[in-house]
């Protein structure tokens, strides 16, 4: 686990220095101006709004962080071959590949708990003190970290045998679709053959569920999120995660490099 | 006994192309050839020949198609090998966002050095390649030259017993060509292995014990460079200065450069010549054997080559 290490560490440096953490000062900015918007038109909705917003926020910029960066985190290595010297030390190819991924999720989990502090300044700027519900936020913070864990996954394995634009596309489609995949399994009322209806079931059963991760609604009225939702979704988090990367380390370790 | 440091054993590698992949094209066939533990391996060969293809199938970046390897007496698919083994990729190109002192720290982490030992071979390694004054500048400021010499020293780090170089002069000025140099020939004293690829022929006269010729994918002659050209003399050249006003026959044949004349004759020539020299007051300043160069063989197969790819292709329908 030492060489995962040592490769994490490096592509949360890289992160860092590539200016990555540089979109906290855009969150911070939108926070600033939601709580002073909020602050003077609106009378007992301020909390839904702020929370609303700040969490909308962190799952967009976290998208776009975990699409773009999670896709090049490998085809950039190859494309620039920086990759080379690093496979020719005793490192096995799977062990680069979780060290990316472990890198650009721990760069993920800094970028969203930073936001997290922004969104509860802001919150505490329209209403102090803060409730207890408050706190739900976090529960909300970290099912949106958990979604931005499985779409890098996602957007390795992509990487791993496609071009960085086809890549893009497909881990976007794939999130995009992942978020009704509860929608078609649930086609009742559609006029469908028996045959059609498994296979979209057969589907919707092996799309990523995004939708499972989002409490944004419940948490934005202050209710609460039960606590077997969350075991579940950290499960289902890190299962769909590892299978995928499995993916990802049986594809690349067979990848003829340029 | 001990094994041989590198053996390589029918090793191919086909690539495919074309509209779904269909076509293949080789550019490795059939290589087989063994590297001595403490030698100096020189792998010669143009670009395109399939030097690099041989080093990136041995680093396991590609995979043959056939055939088998081994470094030290290890499959190369055996990870744990690599410890051992030392590379610089052509034309390197590192995260540019590190300094050459945090590379360097990246790649003893690797090789799980502790922080004390790091600490002191990354500043050895950087004052032997000369980057100690410029370690804390970030790589994406560097030459290319300095890219080299990073590369080298990462290569180099673990004091692995095989260093695989692939062109290693690329890049570098005169003076930087002459560090890499001293550096293999320390490679050598200190009984290591060294494979490096190269066109420059110069460089593998000067270094290696012997030489690999490779072109067009097929390993055309493995031995010393001595042994690759050939040992027989070709004739004499002589030097010499005159400042007469009459020519004379050898004056007439010889190629002047400044104040200079050279002629080449044969070898039962050169006394007769000798003679007439002194009988025309000039003066002469060196008599040297002609012997064929590494460059004249490694010409001749790329000629050979040449001339059978338009043989094939003119019978062809």
């Amino acid at each position: 686990m030492r060489n995962v290490w040592v490769v994490a560490t490096n592509t949360f440096r890289e992160a860092v220095r590539d200016r990555v953490l540089y979109n906290l000062v855009f969150f911070a900015l939108l926070m600033m101006g939601a709580a002073i918007l909020v602050g003077q038109i609106s009378i007992g909705i301020q909390q839904s709004v702020i929370v609303s917003l700040g969490l909308t926020a962190i799952s967009v910029i976290g998208i776009f962080i975990a699409v773009f960066i999670g896709v090049g985190l490998v085809s950039k290595e190859m494309d620039k071959r920086t990759l080379y010297a690093v496979l020719a030390k005793p490192v096995q190819r799977w062990q680069f590949l979780l060290g990316k991924y472990g890198g650009l999720v721990m760069t993920l989990a800094v970028n969203t708990a930073a936001m997290a502090v922004g969104l509860y300044v802001a919150l505490w700027a329209v209403k102090h003190p803060l409730e207890k519900s408050d706190w739900y936020v976090l529960v909300a913070v970290y099912l949106i970290w958990l979604k931005l864990a499985l779409i890098v996954a996602l957007a390795m394995l992509f990487s791993c045998f496609t071009t960085p634009f086809l890549a893009i596309l497909f881990t976007v489609g794939i999130y995009i679709a992942g978020l009704y995949a509860e929608d078609l399994r649930t086609m009742q009322a559609m006029d469908l053959t028996p045959t059609t209806m498994k296979f979209l079931r057969g589907i919707s059963y092996t799309l990523p569920n995004f939708e499972n991760f989002n409490v944004m609604g419940a948490v934005a009225h202050a209710r609460g999120v039960p606590a077997a939702l969350v075991w579940q979704d950290t499960g289902y988090a890190l299962l769909y995660a590892a299978i995928v990367l499995l993916g990802s380390a049986v594809i690349f370790a067979r990848r003829n490099l340029k | 006994m001990s094994s041989p440091a590198i053996e390589i054993e029918k090793l191919s590698k086909e690539y495919p192309y074309g509209f779904l992949h269909l076509k293949k094209k080789r550019s490795l066939e059939d290589l087989s050839m063994q590297v001595q533990r403490g030698e100096v391996f020189g792998f010669l060969g143009p670009n395109g020949a399939g030097k690099s293809t041989t080093i990136k199938l041995l680093m396991r970046l590609i995979f043959p198609t056939s055939g088998t390897a081994r470094i030290l007496g290890k499959p190369i698919e055996d990870v744990s090998m690599h410890q051992n083994i030392g590379y610089l990729p052509e034309q390197p190109y590192f995260y540019d966002y590190l300094t050459a002192a945090e590379l360097l720290d990246y790649f003893a982490r690797i090789h799980g050095l502790k922080a004390p030992e790091r600490r002191e071979r990354v500043e050895r390694m950087l004052k032997k390649v000369g980057l100690d004054t410029a370690k804390k500048i970030q790589l994406r400021k560097y030459s290319k030259g300095m890219l080299q010499r990073a590369g080298l020293a990462q290569a180099i780090l673990h004091d692995p017993e095989v260093v695989v170089l692939d062109e290693p002069m690329s890049g570098l000025d005169p003076l930087g060509r002459r560090e890499v140099r001293d550096i293999i020939l320390e490679l050598k004293k200190g009984g290591r292995t060294v494979l490096f690829s190269t066109h420059i022929l110069s460089d593998a006269e000067m270094l290696c014990d012997r030489v690999g010729v490779i072109v067009g994918g097929k390993l055309r002659g493995v031995g010393t460079p001595g042994e690759m050209v050939g040992i027989q003399v070709q004739g004499m050249e002589i030097l010499f200065e005159w400042h007469g006003a009459q020519p004379f026959p050898l004056v007439e044949k010889a190629t002047k450069t400044g104040e200079r004349y050279r002629v080449q004759l044969p070898e039962v020539e050169v006394y007769p010549a000798l003679d007439e020299l002194k009988a025309a007051g000039a003066r002469i300043l060196s008599v040297v054997q002609v012997k064929p160069t590494l460059e004249d063989f490694f010409m001749n197969l790329v000629d050979a080559d040449r001339a059978q790819a338009n043989a094939v292709e003119v019978s062809a329908p």
